[in-house]
């Protein structure tokens, strides 16, 4: 059983050991980081194939038909496939567009994306770098994918990626206030922004359960934050025919997709981490507990998604000032309030 | 630079596709996936609201009028499917009627029970994709369509059954319908009409009470009555204005007198009200094919006719309730083979014209939502 659970601490402790035989320290310790990164790359990659391929094969059981069946067993080998084109697809840039920023654009939005999964812990000590101020490093660095959004829509050269672009600024930078609200109620629960630490905190009972309104806040501002529907404003197929990403194809397109997916997981992750108790689990090893808790918060997004209609720009910034960031406001303060009374009482 | 331009309400609208007062000219269509086909819808925005827009229909047009003036009577019935060819049984009948009209067919008793059948049971297939296609428009992400096209599958089924055809059915001709309904046909029909309405349950679930959906509809394109007479706009747009006009009632053709149904109609005329009248209309429809079938006499199911029809010289109008509106079918008769001239009064592009007072003041998105109530068929906007 420890074995098991353990089986990633383990094998990296053989790595570690097998390379100081002949290797000086200093490299020994790049050499593991590195290695920590691929691990949590490729697993990164295989996570977006099987959200693309649950996001297909749910949706279509919800709206009574097949999905993809065809490639592989029940389709399993589709997001393969569709990687396979999109990497043999011709990569064209509109004459009107700006060269350079239309090449940043991909770029900027997938490192932040990327970014944000170093201080997740997957499992026990299954992280890449434990930092003390892990959360905030998350919000900090997930606001940078909103300049990505807006220079691909202004560099495109095309008036639905302005549009789109416009509405992404407008609606990203909107909803991380109550993003981040909701994110401090724990905080101020468990007195540490590190990640560990806010794992540690849970091992009794999931910050779910104390915090359900930050929990829900979270979430609805989360699927905001990485525009999924019912918040898909900036790429509202309707209207915007894809919105920002519009006049990208081929591998820059594909970079968007990647980010978008690893966006809704890290969304799914980070609730995971802070509200249902991180990789803590009865019976099964750590990182199944939280793949599966993240994995079933995803199928959830992708539930919304099948049901919900899209809301309108004034109507979606009205939910977010009007509704969402008071609530997120108030949420705070009863908390702040019960934290010290907590503290008065029984420290 | 390129330039539009417009005459609406004997002005001429003129703008130039950039500006430079800090508008946005948007160019949304002919390919656009929210047009419903090769429509084109130039808008210009401030921000996010439109200030203007110009609607450029013609991207389709096949000249179908003038075509039908070298094809003989029978031939012109397929050129009808492909007006409003979500509803090409409606417009079969329209052309039918124009046809008998002209030359004087009488039309035997077990036809025009069979065309009420089949033109109501096109009623709920075209309905159905209005419905499903507005719920696409407001940003559901396919759920309520497919609801919407897996029952008119089974419609289509129907039809297929009948006529051979799917789509472009030229089941109803002149003197009756191309062929009688086979054995299987009336109990298939009783059990779709028994599944319809929890179906139909099904999309309300899905939209009717759905807050985000209310939210994007209600009070969302008012096309008040008056205004809605004004540019002659008919069919579910007008009844969802409060217009209780439905040519099946007011000037009945075929044999709508027969036959209990009611004629829903909305209160405010918002995007909503279009939605819910469709909604209601699909059950009132299911109520008359079942009255049809119930009634449905034996006998002949088509006139012994010649092979190539003279009528006589003059001239004939026949109008029918299609499911965009009134559809009118105008034949001019030389006393040759062919139709001396034929015109179209189609719905969708009667309605249309209400489009561009309709949007301006509104969002970007809910231009899109209006289109998309109007329920257009690119077809026979351009004929």
């Amino acid at each position: 059983m420890e074995a098991i659970n353990g089986i990633f601490g383990i094998a990296s402790r053989a790595i570690e050991g097998l390379l100081a035989g002949f290797l000086p320290d200093w490299v020994v310790a790049a050499v593991m980081a590195l290695l920590a990164i691929t691990a949590a790359l490729v697993f990164l990659i295989l996570v977006v194939m099987l959200e693309v391929y649950l996001e297909r094969r749910v949706m279509a059981r919800m709206q009574d038909r097949w999905g993809p069946n065809r490639v592989g067993k029940w389709g399993l080998l589709q997001p393969v496939a569709d990687v396979v084109k999109l990497l043999l697809k011709e990569d064209i840039r509109p004459r009107t567009a700006d060269p350079v920023v239309h090449f940043l654009a991909p770029i900027i939005v997938l490192v932040p994306a990327l970014l944000a999964y170093a201080v997740i812990p997957f499992g026990q000590g299954m992280q890449i770098t434990d930092v003390n101020v892990g959360l905030l490093f998350i919000v900090a660095v997930g606001s940078v994918t909103t300049i990505g959004i807006v220079v691909a829509g202004w560099g495109s050269g095309n008036k639905y990626s302005v549009l789109g672009g416009m509405r992404a600024a407008a609606q990203m930078i909107s909803f991380e206030i109550p993003l981040v609200l909701a994110l401090v109620s724990p905080i101020l629960i468990v007195g540490s922004l590190s990640m560990v630490d806010i794992v540690g905190a849970q091992s009794v009972v999931p910050l779910a359960l104390l915090q359900p309104v930050a929990f829900v806040i979270y979430l609805i501002a989360g699927i905001a934050e990485v525009n999924r529907s019912p918040f898909d404003l900036p790429e509202a197929e309707s209207e915007l025919i894809a919105g920002f990403h519009t006049e990208y194809s081929g591998m820059k397109f594909a970079l968007f997709f990647l980010a978008e997916y690893l966006n809704a997981f890290a969304v799914a992750a980070i609730a995971t981490t802070v509200f249902l108790g991180g990789w803590q689990g009865p019976l099964l090893p750590p990182y199944v507990w939280f793949f599966g808790k993240a994995i079933l918060l995803f199928i959830a997004m992708i539930w919304v998604r099948a049901t919900l209609p899209r809301l309108r720009v004034d109507q979606l910034m009205g939910f977010c000032w009007k509704v969402l960031v008071p609530v997120a406001l108030a949420n705070l303060v009863v908390t702040g309030i019960g934290v010290s009374l907590y503290q008065m009482l029984v420290g | 630079m390129s330039e539009i331009t417009l005459r609406t309400e004997q002005t001429i609208s003129t703008f130039p596709m950039d500006t430079d007062d800090g508008t946005l000219v948007v160019n949304f269509g002919p390919q656009h996936p929210s047009t419903h086909g090769v429509f084109r819808l130039v808008m210009k925005l401030e921000g996010e609201t439109i200030v203007d827009a110009v609607p450029v229909m013609g991207y389709l047009h096949r000249s179908v009028e003038k075509l039908s003036e070298s094809r003989t009577y029978l031939q012109g019935v397929p050129f009808t499917d492909r007006l409003d060819y979500l509803a090409a049984m409606s417009n079969n009948l329209a052309y039918a009627l124009a046809v008998e009209k002209l030359a004087g067919i009488e039309v035997p008793e077990r036809a025009e029970y069979i065309r009420v059948i089949m033109v109501e049971l096109n009623r709920i297939a075209s309905h159905q994709m209005a419905v499903g296609s507005l719920a696409n428009d407001v940003g559901t992400y396919y759920t309520p369509f497919i609801y919407c096209f897996r029952d008119r599958e089974k419609i289509l089924d129907l039809f297929e059954m009948v006529s051979g055809q799917r789509l472009t059915y030229s089941y109803i001709r002149f003197g009756g319908v191309s062929r009688d309904l086979p054995e299987e046909f009336v109990p298939a029909c009783r059990k779709l009409l028994d599944e319809l309405p929890r179906n139909i349950d099904e999309y309300e679930r899905m939209l009717t009470t759905n807050e985000i959906f209310l939210a994007r509809t209600r009070n969302v394109g008012v096309l008040p009555p008056d205004m809605a007479i004004d540019y002659s706009v008919t069919g579910p747009v007008l009844r969802a204005s409060g217009v209780p006009y439905d040519l099946r009632r007011a000037e009945p053709y075929s044999i709508y007198d027969r036959f209990e149904f009611d004629i829903p109609v909305g209160t405010v005329g918002d995007v909503y009200d279009r939605y819910l009248v469709r909604i209601q209309e699909m059950r009132e429809s299911a109520k008359i094919v079942r009255q049809a079938l119930d009634q449905l006499p034996g006998g002949p199911a088509r006139a012994s006719l010649p092979k190539v029809m003279r009528p006589p010289k003059g001239d004939a109008y026949a109008q029918v309730e299609n499911p965009k509106g009134v559809l009118g079918y105008y034949l001019v008769s030389d006393g040759g083979p062919n139709p001396y001239r034929a015109k179209v009064r189609a719905p969708s592009f009667i309605n249309l014209t209400a489009l561009r007072p309709l949007v301006i003041g509104h969002k970007v998105a809910d231009s899109i939502v209006i289109l998309g109530s109007f329920d257009i068929v690119l077809g026979e906007v351009d004929r």
